[in-house]
C-alpha cells in the first residue's frame, strides 16, 4: 500500500493505482473524455490532467500510477487553465450545433464546456466540413462531430472483435474511418452499436425514426401496435434519471398506450414462441444425429436472436450457417405474426397494420429492413425506436413518466411468461430453453434452484454448463443419460473465441447462446449511456426480478402461445411456421 | 514479387508492416497500395483491413490512389518555403499541367509535396523518385522534366 495526498486529504491505495481511481476513492472527480473505465486509457485527450509536486509538467491522470508520498492537485488554477485550453481546442474544431444535436444535454464535451465556464473559443477551426455517413439502416456518423477519443475504435476492435473503425490519415486529417472505405456499408460493419453506446459526443448515434412512428400513428388509416423488447423494461428509466435497473414495464405501457398507439404488445410473447421453435429444433436435430446417425445434421446449435450476431457469423464464420437456428429474432417473428394471425383475428388488412418495435438494438433496424422478412407479404416489421428514443419519444409527447400509473400489456401478443424476460441478458435464451426443452423431454421441471442457473448467468465472457438428462419420456428414450453441453458467449469478441476454440477441436457442445453486445440486450447498442458492468449487472437483476415475480416462468406455459398454436400455427416447425417464423441467411464473406 | 512473396520476405510479424508495404508500393506499375493488395495483406499477416489502412495512411509516402511513374517531391519545410518553393510547384504545375496531388494524362508523372528532404542547403529542392535536385529555378526545372519526358518517349 501507498500513501499519497490528493488535495492535501491523505489516502491510502495499492501500487498500481492511478491518480484517477485514487481520487475517486475519496470522492474527487477528475474530468476525462477519451478514457472509458475497464475499455481504454489512452492519455490522450488530456481533459484529465493533474498537478504532481516535483514534477513541473501537468500529468495524465488516468495513466499516471502513484508512488509513495505522491502529492497531488486536482484542481489548481494551473490545472484548470490548462483544461479550459484544451477544451478551447477542441470545441474550435467542432460545430456549434448543440441545440439540433442528437446528443444535446447528454454530450460529454457540452457537459465539460458547461462545467468549465467556456464562454468563447479564441481558435479558429481548421477541419473542412465532411459528408454525414448515412449509409446504413442503424448508424449515423458525424465525423464533424468526431473529438477523435477513440472509444469506437476500441469497442470496435477489442470488444467486438470487428475491427471496423480505425483512425486514419493524421494531424488535422486524421479522421475515425470504417476500413478502406467512407461509409459503414461498404465496409464490413455488424450495426452492432457499441460505438454509437460510448461516443461522447454526437458523433455516432443511431438513425432517427421518431418521425416516421408519429406520421403513422396521426395516420387514421393505420392500425398501429407495438412490441417492446424485454431488455427495454429494465434500462428505460435510466432516460428519466431512475436508478439503473428500476423496473418500469406498467409506466412504460402506459407511456405508450398515452403516445397513441393502437395496442400495445410485447417482444416476449414471440420470445415465448422462439423458445417452442429453437427448442423443438434444438430436439429434433439432437433427434437426427443420436437415433438416425445422420451425418449431415449440424451440431452445435447457435441461437440466433441476436441481430448483430447473425450480422457477425454471415460475414465471418459463414461456414457456421447450417449451425445457426433458422428462427427468426422474436422482433421479426412478432411482424409476421401480427401482420397474419393477429391481422385476421381483428380483420384487418396486413397492409393497413403498422408495426413498430422498441429495441435495446440499432441492428434491430438493420434487421427489419433485411429482404428475408417480408413474410406476411408485406414488411414484417415497419420501424425500429432504440430505447434512446423511446425515451425522447415519451418527452416530446409531454408525459411525465415517473408518475404514471403501471398499465397492463393488451392481449394476446402482450402476454408472456418469465422465460421470455430473461431473452435480455446473457445466458438467458439458454435458461429459457432448458427451462422448456427439458421438461418436454423428461416431463419434470429443470433440476436447477429457481430455475435458475447460475454458470450460465453473470458479465463472464464465454460459460458453460452441463446437463445431464435423466428419467426421460417415451418418445425421448434417445436422450437418457446424454449429458447435454451448453455455452454462452456474449460480445463477438469473446463469440470469436468461443467459435475458435470449437473449431480447434478443443472444445464440444450441443447448444450455443450467442449475443453480440456485452451482457446481452440490456448492453445493447441503443440503450442509454452509458453502459457500465455496474449498470449492466443492475439491468440483469432486475430482469431476473421480474422474471421471478411471475406465475408463469417457462414459455410453453403460456396461454396465448398454446392458443396461437391451437388456432393458427399448429405445431412447432409445422408448415405454417416453417414460412413465417424461420429464415435463411446468406454468406456475405465474398467480397472482405 | 507477389503480396504473398513479399510478406514472406519479411514474415508475417505486424512490425514489418511498413517495410511490406513499402514494397507492395513499389512493385506496383502505378505506384500504389491497391485494395486488393490491403485484403491480401490483411490475410497473410492477419491484421484487420482497417489497421492496415489506418497504418498506412498515416504516412504520407503511402498513397491509395494510382501514381505516375515519376513521383516529383517538392519540399515544402521553411528553408525551401522561403527560398521561393511556391514557385517552383507553379512552374511544375503549368508545365505539367497538374496541381499538387494530381497525375498528369500519359501517368508519367504526379505532383507532391513533402516534408524536408534535408538538403537545406541547396534550397528550394525537390526529389524525383529516387534522385535528389537541387538550387531549382523554373529553367532549371523545365529541363530536368524535358529530360525525362525524352527519355521515356524513345
Amino acid at each position: 500500500m501507498l500513501n499519497i495526498t490528493v488535495n492535501n486529504t491523505q489516502v491510502e491505495v495499492s501500487e498500481d493505482t492511478t491518480i484517477l481511481d485514487a481520487a475517486k476513492k475519496i470522492g474527487i472527480k477528475i474530468p476525462t473524455l477519451c478514457y472509458l473505465d475497464g475499455l481504454q486509457s489512452p492519455g490522450s485527450c488530456r481533459m484529465c490532467i493533474v498537478e504532481v509536486e516535483g514534477i513541473k509538467a501537468l500529468q495524465p491522470s488516468c495513466v499516471t500510477k502513484v508512488s509513495e508520498g505522491m502529492k497531488i492537485y486536482t484542481n489548481t488554477k494551473k490545472v484548470r487553465d490548462a483544461r479550459k485550453i484544451i477544451l478551447e481546442l477542441l470545441l474550435s474544431d467542432h460545430p456549434w450545433e448543440c441545440n439540433t444535436c442528437d446528443r444535446n444535454q447528454s454530450c460529454e464535451l457540452q457537459k465539460l464546456a458547461d462545467e468549465y465556464g467556456i464562454k468563447e473559443v479564441r481558435f479558429p477551426p481548421v477541419r473542412e466540413r465532411m459528408p454525414l455517413d448515412e449509409s446504413t439502416p442503424g448508424i449515423i456518423r458525424d465525423p464533424n462531430k468526431c473529438i477523435l477519443c477513440r472509444r469506437c475504435v476500441s469497442v470496435c476492435h477489442e470488444v467486438q472483435g470487428v475491427d471496423t473503425l480505425a483512425p486514419r490519415a493524421r494531424g488535422f486529417d486524421t479522421i475515425i474511418a470504417p476500413g478502406q472505405f467512407d461509409t459503414l456499408a461498404e465496409a464490413v460493419c455488424v450495426q452492432c452499436g457499441q460505438c454509437a453506446a460510448v461516443c461522447p459526443v454526437g458523433a455516432i448515434s443511431e438513425k432517427d425514426d421518431i418521425d416516421r412512428v408519429w406520421e403513422a400513428i396521426d395516420d387514421p388509416n393505420k392500425f398501429v401496435v407495438v412490441q417492446t423488447a424485454p431488455a427495454i423494461r429494465a434500462a428505460l428509466g435510466e432516460c428519466f434519471d431512475l436508478e439503473p435497473g428500476t423496473l418500469i414495464k406498467g409506466k412504460m405501457t402506459a407511456a405508450l398506450k398515452r403516445l397513441g398507439f393502437d395496442k400495445v404488445f410485447d417482444t416476449n410473447f414471440t420470445a415465448d414462441l422462439t423458445i417452442m421453435e429453437e427448442g423443438t429444433e434444438l430436439l429434433t436435430r439432437l433427434k437426427k444425429a443420436l437415433v438416425d446417425k445422420d451425418k449431415n445434421v449440424a451440431l452445435p446449435m447457435f441461437t440466433s436472436c441476436s441481430p448483430g450476431w447473425i450480422n457477425y457469423m454471415e460475414s465471418f464464420y459463414p461456414e457456421l450457417i447450417p449451425n445457426v437456428s433458422t428462427c427468426k429474432s422474436p422482433q421479426q417473428m412478432f411482424g409476421a405474426v401480427a401482420k397474419t394471425y393477429y391481422a385476421d383475428k381483428i380483420s384487418k388488412k396486413k397492409e393497413d397494420i403498422v408495426v413498430v418495435s422498441i429495441m435495446p438494438c440499432t441492428a434491430k433496424k438493420f434487421e427489419c429492413n433485411r429482404d428475408e422478412m417480408n413474410d406476411s407479404g408485406v414488411k414484417d416489421v415497419d420501424y425500429v425506436l432504440t430505447t434512446r428514443e423511446l425515451g425522447k419519444f415519451i418527452k416530446q409527447a409531454g408525459i411525465d413518466f415517473v408518475n404514471l400509473p403501471d398499465e397492463e400489456m393488451d392481449a394476446p401478443l402482450g402476454i408472456s411468461t418469465g422465460a421470455a424476460d430473461i431473452f435480455a441478458n446473457t445466458g438467458g435464451v439458454m435458461e429459457a430453453a432448458l427451462r422448456t426443452a427439458y421438461e418436454i423431454v423428461t416431463g419434470k421441471e429443470l433440476p436447477f434452484k429457481g430455475l435458475r442457473i447460475a454458470p450460465v448467468e453473470g458479465l463472464k465472457g464465454v460459460k458453460e454448463a452441463s446437463l445431464k438428462i435423466e428419467g426421460t419420456t417415451k418418445d425421448w428414450r434417445f436422450l437418457e443419460g446424454v449429458t447435454l453441453n451448453v455455452a454462452v458467449a456474449h460480445g463477438l469478441g469473446n463469440a470469436k473465441k468461443l467459435i475458435e476454440s470449437i473449431k480447434s477441436g478443443k472444445k464440444s457442445y450441443h447448444f450455443i447462446e450467442i449475443m453480440a453486445c456485452p451482457g446481452g440486450c440490456i448492453g445493447g447498442g441503443g440503450q442509454p449511456r452509458m453502459t457500465t458492468d455496474e449498470v449492466r449487472q443492475a439491468r440483469i437483476n432486475a430482469i431476473y426480478k421480474e422474471d421471478e415475480g411471475r406465475k408463469l416462468r417457462k414459455s410453453h406455459e403460456n396461454p396465448a402461445i398454446k392458443q396461437i398454436y391451437e388456432e393458427f400455427l399448429e405445431k412447432p416447425l409445422g408448415g405454417k411456421s416453417h414460412h413465417l417464423l424461420h429464415t435463411t441467411y446468406t454468406n456475405k464473406k465474398e467480397g472482405i | 514479387m507477389t503480396t504473398k512473396e513479399i510478406v514472406k520476405k519479411y514474415g508475417n510479424k505486424r512490425e514489418n508492416l511498413l517495410q511490406i508495404l513499402h514494397d507492395v508500393q513499389n512493385q506496383n506499375p502505378n505506384n500504389y497500395i491497391c485494395k486488393e493488395a490491403i485484403y491480401e495483406l490483411s490475410k497473410e499477416m492477419d491484421i484487420p483491413v482497417s489497421g492496415i489502412k489506418g497504418t498506412a495512411s498515416f504516412y504520407t509516402m503511402f498513397s491509395f490512389t494510382p501514381r505516375g511513374k515519376y513521383i516529383i517531391r517538392v519540399c515544402e519545410s521553411p528553408p525551401c518555403h522561403i527560398l521561393g518553393a511556391q514557385t517552383i510547384f507553379e512552374a511544375i504545375e503549368s508545365k505539367l499541367g497538374i496541381k499538387v496531388g494530381e497525375t498528369t494524362d500519359d501517368g508519367l508523372f504526379t505532383l507532391e509535396g513533402t516534408s524536408c528532404l534535408g538538403i537545406c542547403g541547396v534550397a528550394p529542392a525537390m526529389m524525383i523518385n529516387d534522385e535528389a535536385y537541387g538550387n531549382l529555378n523554373e529553367k532549371k526545372i523545365c529541363k530536368i522534366l524535358d529530360q525525362i519526358q525524352e527519355r521515356e518517349r524513345k
